[in-house]
């Protein structure tokens, strides 16, 4: 009899545990018993293409979902069209998912200007664009764009993240900053000013340059004579490359901080110079697929399980299948969240409720976390430092919010 | 024009006036989307089909018409179809002004020069000095335009019908202007231009006008496509744009006036059936296709069915 009760009592304190499931199911266009219809715009053709696999493990991830039987025993019908990152075809592409296709939701669109096209489409449609894959700080703008919620740091939220360590353990800096002069290189450098806050005026030198200059080396030379023994770059990798090389050949050295948009070893630290590249400071939040500490780590395991089985033509030392496989996890559980509430309001309200989510792929303790004021759900980075050899992770996880 | 060509012609229209009614707003936008190319894609066939000049690059007045309406729009407050005459305007001296030096060139060496103002502008329209009208990298969003004088019409069916009435101006300007005295001018200079001159035409002042025209009419294209997307970006004019609008007038037909309305239904809807056939290689089977079609149909779609009028005038006749 005792044991009997034990079933029993489990289901009580499940149905109790989630009073969605007693709930009524209740269904918005795209979602039906036995299916729930997701939208996607992915460049797999033209000039972003290399970006285009993060489409195609997403896709292979929904593969694999529904095959071990589904989100709450619907299938996820992910349809992923090609834009070219040309902004027109988003635009014919995210309408023909929304009127045609009637997708309930659109996820990971890609590009700033292809998500900036459907910003105002897909909030007076009421439509959740959500987790959309781009690093500007626009997309987490709750009030006015309440159907927009954006996934991985933005680039104010590194910028911060640098101010803060400056000011803990360099108070006294002297700070020098290059910049590139477009709406990338300005959110950067508002989100610098914003994390110095008062000590502002530590900044003794700003200096940009245009993405269509041949090289940088005269502001360089201007940020040495400027007396700064802290350096804050950001540039895009052909530039961090001549910044660095071109700081160690004249003699000085800051203490060099670098955007995450230029840590690769590879089209970065290699040309400009491992040796004059020691040193440098950066940040990450996922797990680089070619760093040997995660060799024998269970979620980095079961990423590479997942490639082998679901996704063998994309490449396992690329860092946007790490990506891919990471924001549709983080989907994932905004659909078991939602429960039978497959409303397109309920996908958001969900999106937004996400407490403290971690991914196979993320850093450990980097824990993702939104608010119905915060549509910015990775907000946390390491900092990390190259040793000559590889990027050293360091201290604690910061967050910024 | 024969009584047999109006009535097609007439039930084209009727077909195309009525086309809103009948499909979902979505299809209503793409089918708006071809008016727009085939705008373009007339202007692009007055210079290369009719005067026989290259341009590889008439993505770059495609972009300067989008530009000009989204800056009239965004800075001067301009309602947005007061827009087109002036975007007409600067695209015509653009064009024009672009033409001069362009009579120095023939041939492959004209597309280069024309490739190179359609790759580079994209990157000027980034540039700093010019950032606060044009945007820079994040380009300016405009507002979707309603039904004025409270017509029963969505906004779809609306900027459909703005951009048939548009289309249907300029096609029969066009028509006009190329079956008369000036079209046989451009399809003789494009034939033999010496034979040409010494016939006494000025092959100077009609090449540069001509460049002039269709930089204009592919300019107003484009200034309608701002309306329609309401976003412009640099991104949204990359060198792709003029290359697919060369395809446009080959498959629609060179030569033709009816051919741009062919070629923009072809590179309208023949990219998304390949990318529905297959992700990994949508422009492998885009390339099928368009093999295909220049095999199947030399002369475009317009000359093919030229043909196969032909032969069936021919076999009437003969039972």
């Amino acid at each position: 009899m005792k044991f009997r009760l034990v079933p029993i009592a489990a289901l009580l304190a499940a149905a109790l545990a989630s009073p969605a499931a007693l709930a009524q199911k209740k269904y918005d266009p795209g979602a039906s018993d036995t299916e729930i219809k997701i939208g996607n715009t992915n460049p797999y053709s033209g000039p972003a293409s290399a970006y285009g696999t993060i489409g195609k493990s997403i896709a292979a991830y929904f593969k694999m979902v529904n095959e071990q039987g589904g989100v709450n025993g619907r299938k996820v019908n992910f349809i992923s069209y090609d834009d070219g990152y040309s902004p027109p075809k988003t635009f014919e592409m995210a309408r023909k998912l929304v009127e045609q296709d009637q997708v309930l939701f659109l996820f990971q669109t890609l590009g700033t200007p292809c998500n900036t096209v459907i910003h105002k489409y897909m909030n007076t449609q009421k439509v959740p664009q959500s987790f959309v894959a781009t690093g500007a700080t626009k997309w987490n703008d709750p009030k006015n764009f309440p159907w927009t919620l954006g996934y991985q740091p933005n680039y104010q939220t590194e910028s911060k993240i640098y101010a803060a360590y400056i000011l803990k353990h360099h108070p006294n800096a002297k700070i020098a900053i290059l910049y590139q002069n477009d709406d990338y290189g300005k959110d950067y450098l508002k989100g610098f000013h914003d994390g110095l806050g008062a000590r502002k005026s530590m900044i003794v030198k700003e200096v940009s340059y245009e993405p269509a200059d041949p090289t940088i080396d005269s502001q360089i030379v201007q940020l040495q004579a400027s007396g700064a023994d802290v350096f804050f770059n950001i540039t895009i990798p052909k530039f961090a490359a001549q910044a660095i090389r071109k700081a160690y050949d004249i003699g000085w050295k800051p203490v060099h901080f670098l955007n995450n948009v230029s840590q690769s070893i590879g089209t970065v630290l290699q040309p400009a110079g491992l040796e004059k590249s020691v040193g440098i400071i950066s940040t990450t939040y996922g797990k680089d697929p070619t760093d040997p500490a995660w060799d024998n780590d269970p979620g980095m395991n079961r990423w590479r399980a997942f490639m082998k089985k679901y996704h063998p033509e994309g490449s396992l030392i690329q860092f946007e299948n790490v990506y891919g496989y990471g924001v549709a996890q983080v989907v994932h559980q905004v659909l078991k969240q939602a429960g039978n509430d497959l409303t397109r309001a309920n996908i958001m309200r969900q999106a937004a409720n996400l407490k403290d989510f971690e991914t196979d792929v993320g850093l450990p303790g980097i824990k993702i976390n939104t608010n119905p004021t915060d549509f910015a759900p990775i907000q946390q980075m390491q900092l990390q430092r190259f040793d000559g050899k590889t990027w050293i992770r360091f201290g604690e996880i910061i967050g910024a919010k | 024009m024969s009584r047999r060509q109006l009535i097609v012609i007439a039930i084209l229209l009727a077909v195309a006036f009525a086309l809103p009614f009948v499909v979902s707003p979505y299809r209503t936008f793409q089918f708006t989307l071809v008016i727009i190319y085939a705008i373009a894609l007339l202007g692009l066939n007055i210079l290369t089909g009719f005067n026989g000049q290259f341009s590889l690059g008439h993505g770059a007045f495609y972009a300067i018409g989008a530009y000009c309406t989204a800056i009239l729009i965004d800075q001067a407050g301009f309602p947005y179809w007061a827009t087109l005459p002036i975007s007409g305007a600067v695209c015509l001296a653009f064009g024009f002004l672009f033409g001069l030096p362009a009579l120095r060139l023939e041939g492959l060496y004209l597309a280069l020069a024309t490739f190179a103002l359609g790759v580079s502008l994209p990157q000027l329209l980034k540039y700093k000095a010019i950032e606060k009208w044009t945007g820079g990298v994040q380009g300016i969003v405009i507002a979707k335009p309603e039904a004025p004088f409270g017509l029963p019409l969505k906004p779809d069916q609306w900027l459909y019908f703005f951009c048939l009435v548009v289309a249907i101006v300029l096609f029969f300007v066009a028509w006009n202007l190329l079956r008369g005295r000036v079209g046989r001018a451009l399809v003789a200079i494009r034939d033999q231009h010496i034979a040409a001159e010494a016939m006494g035409i000025n092959n100077a002042i009609y090449k540069s006008l001509t460049f002039g025209v269709s930089a204009m009419y592919t300019g107003i294209a484009g200034s309608l496509s701002a309306i329609s997307i309401q976003f412009v970006a640099p991104d949204s004019f990359n060198i792709f744009l003029s290359i697919i609008f060369l395809v446009g007038i080959v498959i629609g037909g060179i030569a033709s006036i009816s051919g741009a309305i062919y070629g923009a239904l072809f590179i309208q809807f023949v990219p998304n059936i390949a990318d529905e056939i297959s992700k990994a290689a949508p422009w492998a089977i885009f390339g099928i296709f368009l093999i295909a079609f220049v095999y199947l149909m030399p002369y475009g779609i317009a000359g093919g069915i030229r043909i196969v009028l032909a032969w069936w005038a021919q076999k009437r006749q003969n039972s």
